[in-house]
Order: structure tokens, then C-alpha cells, then sequence
């Protein structure tokens, strides 16, 4: 469903991605986990067409987003990093609005949101602005918005930042439901272990922009001899702290853009 | 095209919803016509020009209509900075689609802007020369908002902080407005200013709409009407391409 292969991305004389490459078969759940300034966050945007890739090609079921950005945009839903919500309409309105974008048909559309802000437990609140929303529910909301268009391919990068364990837990909950009953493929990224080791099948772990290694949270412990998925990822990715060079990183890639233009 | 509706209907949405901002961005330009028409009415009489507040009329029109427009198109920024620029941006419709919606739904709320300001501009004394020319300066209320509307799209896409807004702020945008004759009459000025005033879009935009609404033109519908046209071609050409080179 996703092929990625020697996909690289450099911000003058950054390199955030450094030549990877991975699959994911439908229906698969993929884990793509990694330190803060890893390149996790550059690789979504490239998989889902917000960045042009420096080098590489990226297959989405089948389609090439660089050539066939539309069919390809069609195919799969996103719930970015931050906030991408209007806060200044309805949940409805942000639906409807989405629903328009993705070229849902007029009656299913209607049909559609219904269903999934009543399974997102957003029905009653339909009619609120979402600037009165808590933390959470924008967050259903968003998850609910990305599958209104049913997307063969669903990227969530780190969904659950800031939510308390019930929220975190009912969203993996409707994430796996998804996954069994509409063989929908998912493409995660999370700064929890847990999270990654209880929904994913398959996880990479991506660190300097490259990848150390990929499989099976079992696979993943057994080669670094670990108890838990934590103790694996620190064992590949080390202990030290990234937040200071991520954030410098960070600093430069702004830098970098504001130069080019 | 249902694309280009729904965000144009957004924009429309956004600014119906927000009763307080609308009497706010009717404050200003209400200010000067009662402080600068009535204040400066004396002296422009003097001089032999006639009704100052006639004259300003059109051109607090013209104002209103660039300044909503202009921060149409950079509130932009604050759908950046909250994240919803990117939902449409992914979206499965070609990014020109995204833009038009987004500059039209900018341009018509600057003519309802416009339209209620000429509203405050009748009730503080004016009255148009004949009734019957009036639907031509909703025409040059269109093209101004759709102008501007266009340019503040076009630096929408560029700018990406505060700052970027302050900068444009001063040495774009309040240029136009000073240099347009909004405020003054254009004639007897230094050779360089004069050119320059020339060339500001809103000039044309002004002139045109003291034609309709005094039956005074400076530089004649046809320039005004043709310069206004080819202006926004240039801006809706530069704001689309730039809007599709967008990265976040």
C-alpha cells in the first residue's frame, strides 16, 4: 500500500531524511517511532504531498504522488502534528467542509458525518464551534474529519500528544476497530511505547534520519535483548537527549525556508 | 468549482459571525470621515475646492474597501498559525481552486464593507451626484476589493510571522492609501509623486469612484476601469502561483 524507497529530504545543508526505505501491505498498522528531530514529521509530509522530496520515490496503492497528486491526496487521510481544525465554525461545518474538498457525494455525505461523529461521541456537539472544544475532542474530531472521505491509507502523526490515558485509549480503540473492519492501512508515529507495541503489526524506528531498524515489537526486543519496546528503542537509538539539537534543527529548517523564498 | 464555494462561503461565514469586527472595521474609516471631513471642510472650502466631505467621501470608500480586502488575504497567517491552511492544502483539489475561493470570499466581504461605509458616508451628510451612476461605483468597489483582495493572498503566501505583517503593513499597504489621493487631490504635485501616484492601483480605484459618485475623473474610466483589470490579472496570477509553491 506504501512503498518508499531511498527517500531522502535536505533543507540546504540539513539532511532531515537520509535515504530510507520501507513497505507497508494493506491493513497493515505501521509504527514509524524515532526521537524528537528524527525525521518522522518530514517523512509524513513527504508521504502525503506537503514536501517535495530531495530524492527518492514514494508509492502510494499504486499511484505516484509527485506525478498523481490528486488521486493520491484522494487516497488517504491525515491528522497532522498540531491543530488544522477551523476553530471558527461548527465540528459540522469543519466536516461539510472537508466532505466538499474530498468530493464526497451530496447524500453520503450527510450520512457520513452523522455516522462518525456519533462514533466519535461528537454527535450532540455537532452545532459548537470548535474553539469550545477541549483538547480531546478536537482530536476525535480531527481522526473523524480524516476518515469522512474513507481512505484507503489513514496517517496519524502522534494523535495522542496531550491527551489523558481515557481519551488515548478510546482513540486506539476506534483506530483497531477501523483497522479490522476496513482493512484500513494506518500509518502512525508516537512518542509512546506502548501505544506503538499495544495497535501496530510492524515497526520502524528512524533516528538521524535513518533508519536502525524495522519489524515486530518481538523482533524489535529480541535483537537488542530487551524486556520491553521502550528498553529496545533506547538500546538503538541511545540515551542521550535530542531536544536541544532538535530544536536547533528546527531553528535552521525555518531559517533555511525563510531564505529560499 | 464546489471548492472555490465552500471556502468562499467560509470567509462570508467568518465575517457575518463576527458582529464586534464589523463595527470595529467601520469605526475607523468613520473617523475619518467626521474628524478629517469636517476638520479639514473649512480649509478646503477656503482654497475654493468645494465640499471636503463630498470629496473624501470616495475616497474613505476606497480605503475601507483596501484595507478589509488586503487583511483578507493576510489573515492567511492566522489559518497558518492555527493549523487549518494545511487541511486545504492536502486536499484533493488543485491549489488554484483553494486560492480563488479564498480571494473572492476576501473580495466579497470588502464590498459589503464598502457598501455599508458608503451607508455611514449618506448618513454623515454626503450625497452622490446622480442617483443614477451609483451602480458604477459598485463596480469600481468590486474591482478594488478584488485587486487587493488578490495582493493580500499574494503576500499571505509569503509571509509567515508577525513581523512579515508589520513590514507589509508600513511600507506597502499604508503607501497605497496615502499615495492614492484618497485624502488629496492629485493635481499640482511634484513631478516623482505625481508618477508614483500614477501607478497606485487605488488611485485608479478612487478616480473611479468619484467619477461615478461626484462626476469628477482625473484619469477617465476607461485607464481606471483597464489598469484596475490588468492589476488583478498580475495579482490573482502572482497569489495562485505563489499560493501553490506553499510548503508547511
Amino acid at each position: 500500500m506504501i512503498r518508499v524507497e531511498k527517500l531522502s529530504k535536505t533543507f540546504d545543508s540539513f539532511t532531515a531524511v537520509n535515504n530510507i526505505s520501507f513497505e507497508v501491505a494493506q491493513g497493515e498498522i505501521f509504527a514509524f517511532l524515532g526521537p524528537n528531530g528524527a525525521g518522522k514529521t518530514t517523512t509524513i509530509k513527504m508521504l502525503t504531498t506537503l514536501l517535495r522530496p530531495t530524492s527518492g520515490t514514494i508509492e502510494l496503492d499504486g499511484l505516484n504522488p509527485a506525478h498523481q497528486q490528486k488521486e493520491a491526496r484522494q487516497r488517504f487521510g491525515i491528522v497532522f502534528q498540531d491543530p488544522s481544525l477551523d476553530n471558527e465554525q461548527t465540528a459540522y461545518e469543519n466536516m461539510e467542509l472537508h466532505g466538499v474538498l474530498y468530493h464526497v457525494p451530496h447524500k453520503v455525505r450527510a450520512q457520513r458525518i452523522e455516522y462518525l461523529l456519533k462514533l466519535f461521541e461528537l454527535w450532540e456537539r455537532g452545532d459548537d464551534y470548535v474553539k469550545l472544544f477541549s483538547g480531546g475532542m478536537k482530536r476525535r474530531l480531527e481522526i473523524a474529519r480524516g476518515l469522512l472521505h474513507t481512505p484507503k491509507i489513514l496517517f496519524l502523526d502522534e494523535p495522542t500528544l496531550g491527551l489523558d490515558p481515557q481519551s488515548r485509549n478510546q482513540l486506539w480503540t476506534h483506530v483497531k476497530h477501523l483497522n479490522e473492519t476496513e482493512r484500513m492501512t494506518v500509518f502512525l508515529t508516537t512518542h509512546y511505547m506502548d501505544e506503538a507495541e499495544r495497535v501496530a503489526h510492524r515497526i520502524a524506528i528512524i533516528d538521524h534520519g535513518q533508519l536502525v531498524a524495522q519489524g515486530t515489537a518481538a523482533e524489535l526486543k529480541a535483537r537488542t535483548n530487551s524486556e520491553s519496546l521502550e528498553a529496545a528503542f533506547l538500546a538503538l537509538t541511545g540515551d542521550s537527549l535530542r531536544d536541544e539539537s532538535a530544536q536547533s534543527a528546527d531553528q535552521m529548517r525555518q531559517f533555511a525556508k525563510m531564505w529560499r523564498r | 468549482m464546489s471548492a472555490i464555494y465552500i471556502l468562499w462561503l467560509r470567509e462570508l461565514k467568518r465575517y457575518l459571525r463576527s458582529r464586534v469586527q464589523i463595527v470595529v472595521s467601520l469605526g475607523q474609516p468613520a473617523l475619518y470621515l467626521v474628524a478629517l471631513g469636517f476638520g479639514f471642510g473649512p480649509v478646503f472650502a477656503k482654497a475654493g475646492a468645494g465640499s471636503y466631505l463630498q470629496f473624501i467621501a470616495p475616497g474613505v470608500m476606497g480605503m475601507t474597501v483596501l484595507f478589509s480586502s488586503v487583511f483578507s488575504g493576510i489573515a492567511m497567517l492566522w489559518d497558518r498559525q492555527f493549523g487549518f491552511l494545511k487541511e486545504t492544502l492536502v486536499a484533493p483539489v488543485p491549489r488554484l481552486y483553494i486560492m480563488l475561493g479564498r480571494t473572492l470570499g476576501g473580495a466579497t466581504v470588502a464590498m459589503i464593507q464598502g457598501v455599508l461605509i458608503l451607508l455611514v458616508c449618506l448618513i454623515a451628510g454626503f450625497r452622490p451626484q446622480h442617483w443614477i451612476s451609483v451602480p458604477f461605483a459598485f463596480v469600481f468597489v468590486a474591482m478594488i476589493a478584488i485587486v487587493f483582495a488578490a495582493l493580500g493572498t499574494t503576500i499571505g503566501s509569503v509571509i509567515k510571522d508577525m513581523q512579515g505583517f508589520q513590514l507589509i503593513m508600513n511600507f506597502l499597504v499604508m503607501p497605497i492609501f496615502f499615495l492614492s489621493g484618497a485624502l488629496y487631490p492629485l493635481s499640482h504635485l511634484p513631478l516623482a509623486l505625481s508618477i508614483v501616484t500614477r501607478m497606485d492601483p487605488l488611485s485608479h480605484g478612487v478616480d473611479g469612484l468619484r467619477g461615478a459618485l461626484i462626476g469628477t475623473w482625473r484619469f477617465g474610466f476607461i485607464l481606471d476601469i483597464g489598469l484596475l483589470g490588468t492589476m488583478a490579472a498580475v495579482f490573482l496570477g502572482t497569489g495562485a502561483y505563489l499560493f501553490s509553491r506553499i510548503e508547511v
